[in-house]
This record gives C-alpha cells, sequence and structure tokens, in this order.
C-alpha cells in the first residue's frame, strides 16, 4: 500500500445555517479544501453523510456535490455509516489512494439537521439503531445512550455529576474554535441542573444537533510536500463493528468494535497508547467519552470516567481530548464529524491549534462512532 | 416500522420465539438464524419464558415521532432468565420504583398506532413480576 497523506481541509461553521441548503454546505467546505491544497481537480470525492434523505429529502450526494464544485464527470459516491459516515468515507478515500487506484482523492462529511422540526430529528437519528427491535419500543438514540449510562454507574459505583468533566472540558475549549457552535464556556452546577432528556442523560450530556460540512484532500504522501508546507501523514485509518443493537452486544459496557478498530490502528502506526499525543474521540454523550477511553488503552474498564474528574483530558494532561471543543462544543452535524476530527488533529501535530495548541503535538488519534458503537473508526495521523 | 415488518416479527412480539443452537446451546433473541456466538447455523425455534430482570432503564422525556402520548415512559433492557438481552418498555409501574435487577415479566401491551386511522401494533412490554397474585395474604399479617 502507498503511504497517503492530507494535503489541505476546509469546514463550514458548525451552527445553524438556514440560509445554506445541504449541496451548497457541502461545496463550501469542498471549495475551501481544495484551495487550501491548491488544487483544481480531483480523481475522485467520497462524501460521508447520514440523513440527507430524512432531512432534505436527496439521496445520490456524491454526483450532486461533484457537479456543484465544478467536478462534474468524476468518479463520486455517498458513504454511510450513522454517526461514523465521515470517517467511513475517509477510510474510502484513503483506500483509493493506497491502492494506486487514485492520486488526488477529496473527502467531504456533510450533514444539514436543523431544516427538520418537531420530534422528526429523534426519529431520524433513531434509524442508527435496530430498527425490528429498538426503535419500535419507542428508544429514542438519547435513550439507548441513557442506558449504558445507567449500567455505567451501577457497575462501577459513579455518579452522574462525575462525567461533568467531559462536557466542562469540551465547552471550554470550544470557546477558542472559530468553527465551534457553543463557544461558552459551562459550570459544573449547570451539568448537573441541566433538563433532562432522557434519564440519567440531560441536555448537557448531550452533543447538539447541527448543520456543518467538512473536507480535506488525500494524496500520496511522496508527492504531499508538492501540495503543502503542512502535510498530514495518515499512519492509520482502521474500522472494527459489533452488533447494532445495545441488548445483541457480549457485553455493552465495552466497545468492542473501538478496541477491534484500535488495536488494528495501533498496530498498522507501529504505536502504543503512550505514543497519542491527542484525542478527538466521539462525545456524543459524556459516557460515550469515558467508554472510548476503556476501549483505546487509556483507562482500565470503569475508569474512564475518572479521567474526567482529574484533569488527565485537559489539554496540558496526559491524553488531552475534545481539544477543539469535540461533538459537545463544536457541534455534531453527524455525517460530518468524523472529518471535522481529522481536520482538528491535523491543526494540533502540525503546530497550527491557535490558542488551543497542545504543547509538542505530533501524534494525534481521532474516532468516529457509528451508532451507540456498531461501527467504529479509528484514524492515527503524524505530522 | 410498516405494518408488513410487524406481521413478519409478530411470533417475536406475541410470545418472545427465539431460536437454541445446538451446536453450543446458546439461547438467541431475537432470531437471526446464524447462532451469534459459534456463527453456526441455528434456526431452530426457541420460545423463552418471560420472565427476567431489569439490566438498565431510562425514562424518556423526548420521545420519537408517534410517542409523544406516552411521555415520559420507561424503557429497559431485561436480561432473560434464559440469558438473552431484550429492550423493551417498561409497563404498570411508577418510574420512581425502577431499579436494576427488579423481576420482571413479559406482558402484551399497545406499542403505538400507525397514524390517526392506523392499525394498532401490540408487542411486549414488561411489569413488575406479580409474585403472589395465586396466594394472596391477608393484610397485616406478617411475610
Ligand atoms: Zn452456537
Amino acid at each position: 500500500m502507498r503511504d497517503v497523506s492530507i494535503i489541505g481541509f476546509g469546514q463550514t461553521p458548525v451552527g445553524e445555517h438556514w440560509e445554506l441548503s445541504l449541496r451548497h454546505l457541502a461545496a463550501q467546505a469542498v471549495l475551501a479544501a481544495m484551495q487550501d491544497a491548491g488544487i483544481e481537480r480531483a480523481d475522485a470525492l467520497y462524501v460521508g453523510n447520514m440523513l440527507s434523505s430524512e432531512t432534505s429529502g436527496q439521496h445520490h450526494l456524491g454526483a450532486l456535490v461533484a457537479d456543484f464544485v465544478g467536478l462534474r464527470g468524476i468518479e463520486a459516491f455517498r458513504v454511510e455509516a450513522a454517526c461514523a459516515s465521515g470517517a467511513a468515507a475517509l477510510r474510502a478515500g484513503y483506500l483509493a489512494v493506497a491502492s494506486d487506484a487514485a492520486d488526488l482523492v477529496i473527502v467531504a462529511g456533510v450533514e444539514k439537521m436543523t431544516d427538520s422540526i418537531g420530534n422528526s430529528i429523534t426519529t431520524a437519528l433513531a434509524e442508527a439503531a435496530d430498527a425490528d427491535y429498538e426503535t419500535p419500543h419507542g428508544l429514542s438514540f438519547v435513550s439507548i445512550n441513557a442506558l449504558l449510562m445507567r449500567r455505567y454507574m451501577y457497575e462501577f459505583g459513579v455518579r452522574h455529576e462525575d462525567f461533568a468533566g467531559f462536557a466542562i472540558t469540551a465547552h471550554q475549549n470550544a470557546v477558542n474554535n472559530p468553527y465551534a457552535m457553543f463557544r461558552r464556556p459551562i459550570t459544573k452546577e449547570e451539568f448537573v441542573q441541566a433538563r433532562m432528556i432522557a434519564d440519567p442523560i440531560n441536555l448537557l450530556d448531550s452533543s447538539p444537533v447541527a448543520d456543518g460540512a467538512a473536507a480535506v484532500v488525500l494524496c500520496p504522501t511522496e508527492q504531499a510536500r508538492s501540495f503543502t508546507d503542512h502535510p498530514v501523514r495518515i499512519r492509520a485509518c482502521e474500522v472494527g463493528t459489533d452488533s447494532l443493537a445495545l441488548h445483541d452486544r457480549r457485553d455493552p459496557l465495552f466497545l468492542e468494535a473501538g478496541y477491534i478498530s484500535v488495536q488494528k490502528a495501533y498496530a498498522r502506526a507501529g504505536v502504543t497508547p503512550a505514543d497519542i499525543d491527542l484525542f478527538e474521540l466521539h462525545d456524543a454523550f459524556t459516557i460515550m467519552a469515558a467508554l472510548s477511553l476503556e476501549a483505546a488503552g487509556f483507562a482500565r474498564r470503569g475508569e474512564g470516567v475518572r479521567l474526567a474528574m482529574d484533569g488527565s483530558i485537559a489539554r496540558n494532561g496526559r491524553i488531552p481530548i475534545s481539544t477543539m471543543g469535540g461533538l459537545k462544543g463544536r457541534g455534531h452535524p453527524v455525517g460530518a464529524t468524523g472529518i471535522y476530527q481529522v481536520i482538528e488533529v491535523a491543526q494540533q501535530v502540525t503546530g497550527r491549534a491557535g490558542a488551543n495548541q497542545v504543547p509538542n503535538a505530533r501524534l494525534g488519534m481521532a474516532q468516529n462512532i457509528g451508532g451507540s458503537g456498531a461501527t467504529i473508526i479509528t484514524t492515527i495521523l503524524e505530522a | 416500522m410498516g405494518i408488513p415488518a410487524y406481521w413478519r416479527t409478530r411470533a417475536q412480539r406475541y410470545a418472545l420465539v427465539g431460536e437454541v443452537c445446538h451446536k453450543c446451546g446458546a439461547k438467541i433473541f431475537p432470531p437471526r438464524d446464524v447462532c451469534p456466538e459459534c456463527s453456526r447455523p441455528a434456526s431452530d425455534p426457541f420460545t423463552f419464558s418471560g420472565r427476567g430482570e431489569v439490566y438498565s432503564f431510562s425514562t424518556i422525556y423526548q420521545p420519537p415521532e408517534g410517542f409523544e402520548e406516552f411521555v415520559p415512559y420507561t424503557v429497559a433492557i431485561v436480561k432473560l432468565e434464559e440469558g438473552p438481552l431484550v429492550t423493551a418498555q417498561l409497563t404498570d409501574v411508577d418510574p420512581a420504583e425502577v431499579h436494576i435487577g427488579m423481576p420482571v415479566e413479559m406482558v402484551t401491551r399497545k406499542l403505538r398506532e400507525e397514524g390517526e386511522e392506523g392499525q394498532i401494533i401490540y408487542g411486549y412490554k414488561f411489569r413488575p413480576l406479580l409474585r403472589n397474585t395465586l396466594t394472596p395474604r391477608p393484610s397485616g399479617q406478617a411475610a
């Protein structure tokens, strides 16, 4: 396989873009990435997206976005893996370049969620779960995570307020990210008193519904320096899977797909958790952050939440997470999130993260989770 | 979930019919014809007792479409006494009384209505296990 690098990226601010349609959101990010890489053509475009059919009545995003960025004619298609769609598209682009099938590939992620009214977005998001045996019983996606959180608190003797550090850290880091949705800090008191959505998960455990698009440009590493002074090598991009339904897992409190993808990624990159300088994990809910840290080898079972209590996840801690706001503070436009994460790690390892720079960051990891953990994709990047 | 999909899962929704694997003995719910434990074919029907205990639970305040009339309602993962976990709503119980480990049993209840004049969909929910229904004690007598 050829070594693959990121040579440019672009992102829209995450938030409510009532003036922009799905295609225009995607086009803004792709055009910004092409400009950043200094390219006017590409061999292929892969678009990560989860909900365009439900939210915009639009499938067939590959050809649509290619046409609207002036690339009509090139290979293009959409990739879907629920909330992990963005990273799944990256995996497709990575394979295309690594395998010599393409030299210049654009990978985009896009989601347009705020046009939907009432409970329809709650219904759409639940499609990541098992449509025969979970959602017919009235489960929302939030409640599936709540079932996990309740059991975690029970098995490991943890209180709800012990998770506060995940949300507080994310919001604090979002303050300095111009692309983040919530650029204001929150307090522990606000966390404890937030409105309940599906107990024990409240509003401040949860990442927000948002619009957003992000894109990266890939090429073989041996050509990367001819495009940019800041190339970022993809040392690994690996996928693991598990059952869709939580009730079908061998142990619901262990992210088996995360463990599989992380072990494959560490092996491909030839690194261990001790080598990772920062970890952009999938904090769609605070409980997911704890479980991700455990599956990735940064904490033992039941102890992931402790890293939020002792400062380990801060920018100067042992394993900084959500350094640009995470899903909680930056926002979670589901199909685009995996690309935002990769861009944030790329910013960190090239020393271009501004006020939120993690000191001496060289090797960073991003992890994108689909559903309650059925698809987990881990990417390791190095400057 | 559309009407044909409900029809296809009627044996599961009304009677918790799953499967048993004759290679490794695993009891399987929902049925999938391939054993999730040993990956071999497994399609012999097995009917679960419907008894189990609460593995985890959550009370929902922001529901998906079609469940607004039930809010707040409590969903749970129930560990069946034969082994598998199953997801369902709890019923006939005060949400404040639900706890992990609570013994429960399956009952058939309305899951939802498909639209204004649509058909009513029934399926399993779980309620607290009624231990003493056959031999009620006079009130005041020590247990
Ligand atoms: Zn078996």
